[in-house]
């Protein structure tokens, strides 16, 4: 029983990790169906400014917010720079845009910053918190917090602000959401800022746990958005049940089959579910209207 | 009249010599090294460090009184480019010696030219398949996977330990270490009695802890990894509150890795480090505490950052390379690889390299100190 509780808890714990990156991508997807590649980025560079700032020796808190906000502009200019002089050109083609950006970031990450593997402390010490025999650390449950505040901010944000409205309505008819008065442009900037925000949040939650370099983004991005499509890409809820469910998909097999088919096994099951369910668990079917 | 025949003598020599002597006043040495990409980390110390080298030697007078050329070229770790640049050296460029494949990768691809145009190439990179079986052109100075698991379980006999646990990164060198350590434990009567993978960037490895834990009998824990991966094991080993003794690779032999895994997390736990990682340990009496001071004393002031395993594997090819050059009082590259083969006590800063024909690195389990850590500092437990 024990056992089972501990493969449960790091489950959740590298669910929760899995969940917040996925609930970034979220944002850029409903305004512009977009999948941005680029997203592991904003983790990391969250993480990378964090370390630095603090390291400069700004408080914690404060060199978490600094990182939050440098890296919503980096999302900012992003869009800027990469993705609003392309408008127009098919969503392939910003997608391919977003994977060159996520390669630009990393390779300027790595001459601004270093090469080297950096962490700071957990917000609330290392000393592991006993559940029924089994143990989690403490900042598991900050990205699980953390992840549970985004997932809620953008609950809200999409279904009872004007504004999160707008976000859809544009993402739906770009030229329908002109012509009712929405500036597109602005909410397409504002969805990059918010959702390199989020990556940002992310990446300051899970450093203490699996640490930062320049060159993690690619494997948080890949199992976030893996646990997107799992949920239904765009959709919070989805992020944030299919991040939890991929963490606890590899957490059991590793504990009760074996732990080299980890990976494989999360990918058949994700696998299965968009055989069954091309769009996901949660998303919303098809609604064009002929 | 004697001023004037010597000026004489001078000139007509210079004029002889002219085109012949410029060519030959200089060993023209190449190196294709990973200077970036993702073995970037390990191709700068030793770029870094084969360049420093250069310039000594060149300001002391060269070898034999002839100045090193030095190509350098940045593979990217790419086994293609390495390709290209290790044909570019020893066609265009015309060198005598390579140095360099950081990966295994670019070594195993530079190979097959060294041998054509038989250059000799002193290798950088790790894997036991560079020098097993022996091929007549390549050398190599990292010790090998099998060196470091043979280390550890020297250690956990002397310890008592026969069943142990492994828990393994599921990267290049966690896979390769793994499968070494487990073709080596029948030499020392070592039972693997649990066998777990993770993923290099997993963030948590609680449940293949939480096995290793519930596994009947196991006396001791092997990691065998690289990067992030051995941190994350050791704060979730002492996240489980597990007590058994905690081996790791040679993989994390580094300050850095203290400072990741946390002081708390670390202590107790048994690795195989190089005399470089602990030179101001080492006793009076050790032959490698001169070397690796001296390395320290010129490398870390030039470059403002502490030593690494990595330079130090630079450091020792180009110690060999010029002692090889040197004796062979030649610069002909067939002159040059007798001479590397014959290489004795040659001390270095991974180890003492004794060569011969069988044997192309030339170090034994020497070569590594058993470290621990405590308090948050290494120290030596032999």
């Amino acid at each position: 029983m024990p056992e089972l509780m501990q493969f449960l808890l790091s489950g959740i714990t590298v669910g929760a990790v899995y969940a917040l990156i996925a609930l970034g991508f979220t944002i850029i997807y409903n305004a512009s169906d977009v999948v941005n590649f680029a997203q592991g980025e904003f983790v990391m560079l969250g993480g990378m400014i964090t370390v630095f700032t603090y390291a400069a020796g700004l408080p914690l808190p404060l060199a978490a917010i600094v990182a939050i906000v440098l890296t919503a502009g980096v999302g900012v200019l992003l869009n800027k720079l990469a993705i609003e002089p392309a408008r127009g050109a098919p969503v392939v083609s910003l997608i391919i845009i977003t994977i060159g950006a996520s390669i630009f970031i990393r390779g300027v990450a790595q001459v601004v910053f270093d090469k080297q593997l950096h962490r700071f402390p957990a917000f609330s010490g290392d000393a592991p918190i006993a559940v029924l025999g089994a143990t989690i650390l403490p900042q598991s449950l900050w990205v699980i917090a953390g992840a549970m505040a985004v997932f809620v901010g953008l609950y809200l944000f999409f279904t009872r602000t004007l504004l999160g409205r707008a976000v859809l309505a544009t993402a739906n008819n770009r030229m329908a959401a002109q012509l009712v008065g929405i500036n597109t442009k602005y909410v397409m900037t504002l969805s990059f800022a918010l959702s390199a925000a989020i990556g940002a949040l992310g990446g300051v939650l899970v450093t203490p746990i699996t640490l930062v370099s320049y060159d993690v983004g690619i494997g948080l991005a890949l199992k976030g958005f893996a646990a997107a499509m799992l949920g239904g890409m765009g959709n919070p809820k989805g992020a944030l049940v299919g991040g939890i469910l991929l963490g606890i998909i590899e957490a059991l097999t590793a504990g009760y089959i074996s732990s080299q088919y980890k990976d494989a096994a999360a990918f058949v099951v994700i696998i299965a579910v968009l055989f069954a369910m091309p769009n996901g668990l949660f998303a919303k079917g098809s609604t064009d209207r002929v | 009249m004697k001023i004037s025949t010597a000026l004489g003598a001078a000139t007509l020599a210079v004029t002889m010599l002219g085109p012949v002597g410029a060519a030959q006043a200089e060993i023209k040495i190449g190196a294709s090294l990973s200077e970036t990409g993702p073995a970037g980390y390990l191709g700068v110390p030793e770029g870094q460090t084969i360049r420093m080298m250069v310039k000594e030697i060149n300001d002391a007078g060269g070898i034999n009184g002839e100045k090193i050329k030095l190509f350098i070229y940045d593979d990217g770790g790419d086994p293609n480019k390495a390709r290209t640049f290790a044909t570019r050296l020893v066609e265009d460029d015309g060198v005598v010696a390579i140095v360099g494949g950081t990966t295994t990768g670019a070594t195993m691809s530079i190979m097959p030219v060294a041998a054509e145009a038989k250059v000799p190439f002193i290798s950088l990179a790790g894997a036991i398949e560079i020098i097993k079986p022996v091929q007549a052109w390549t050398f190599k100075t990292p010790h090998t996977d099998r060196m470091a698991c043979e280390k550890i379980f020297v250690d956990m006999k002397k310890r008592g330990f026969t069943k142990i646990a492994m828990i393994s990164g599921s990267d290049g060198f966690g896979a390769s270490m793994r499968k070494q350590c487990l073709d080596v434990k029948g030499n020392y009567g070592i039972d693997v009695i649990a066998d777990e993978i993770y993923g290099p960037q997993d963030a948590d490895m609680t449940p293949q802890l939480t096995k290793i834990k519930n596994a009947p009998n196991v006396q001791a824990v092997l990691n065998a990894g690289f990067g992030q991966g051995p941190a994350v094991v050791t704060r979730n080993y002492a996240q489980l509150a597990i007590k058994m003794p905690f081996y790791q690779s040679h993989g994390v032999a580094s300050g850095e890795f203290i400072k990741l895994a946390g002081k708390e997390a670390s202590e107790g736990i048994r690795l195989p480090g190089t005399a470089l990682l602990v030179a101001d340990l080492l006793s009076d009496s050790d032959k490698q505490k001169p070397v690796v001071l001296a390395y320290k004393k010129s490398y870390e002031p030039a470059y403002n950052t502490p030593v690494s395993t990595f330079g130090g594997y630079a450091y020792d090819a180009m110690q060999i390379l010029v002692d090889s050059i040197k004796r062979a009082g030649s610069t002909k590259p067939a002159a040059i690889r007798d001479a590397i083969e014959k290489t004795s006590g040659l001390v270095g800063t991974t180890g003492i390299v004794t060569m011969s024909p069988t044997d192309h690195l030339g170090l034994d389990l020497s070569a590594f100190k058993m470290l621990e850590i405590r308090n948050g500092n290494w120290t030596i437990v032999e």
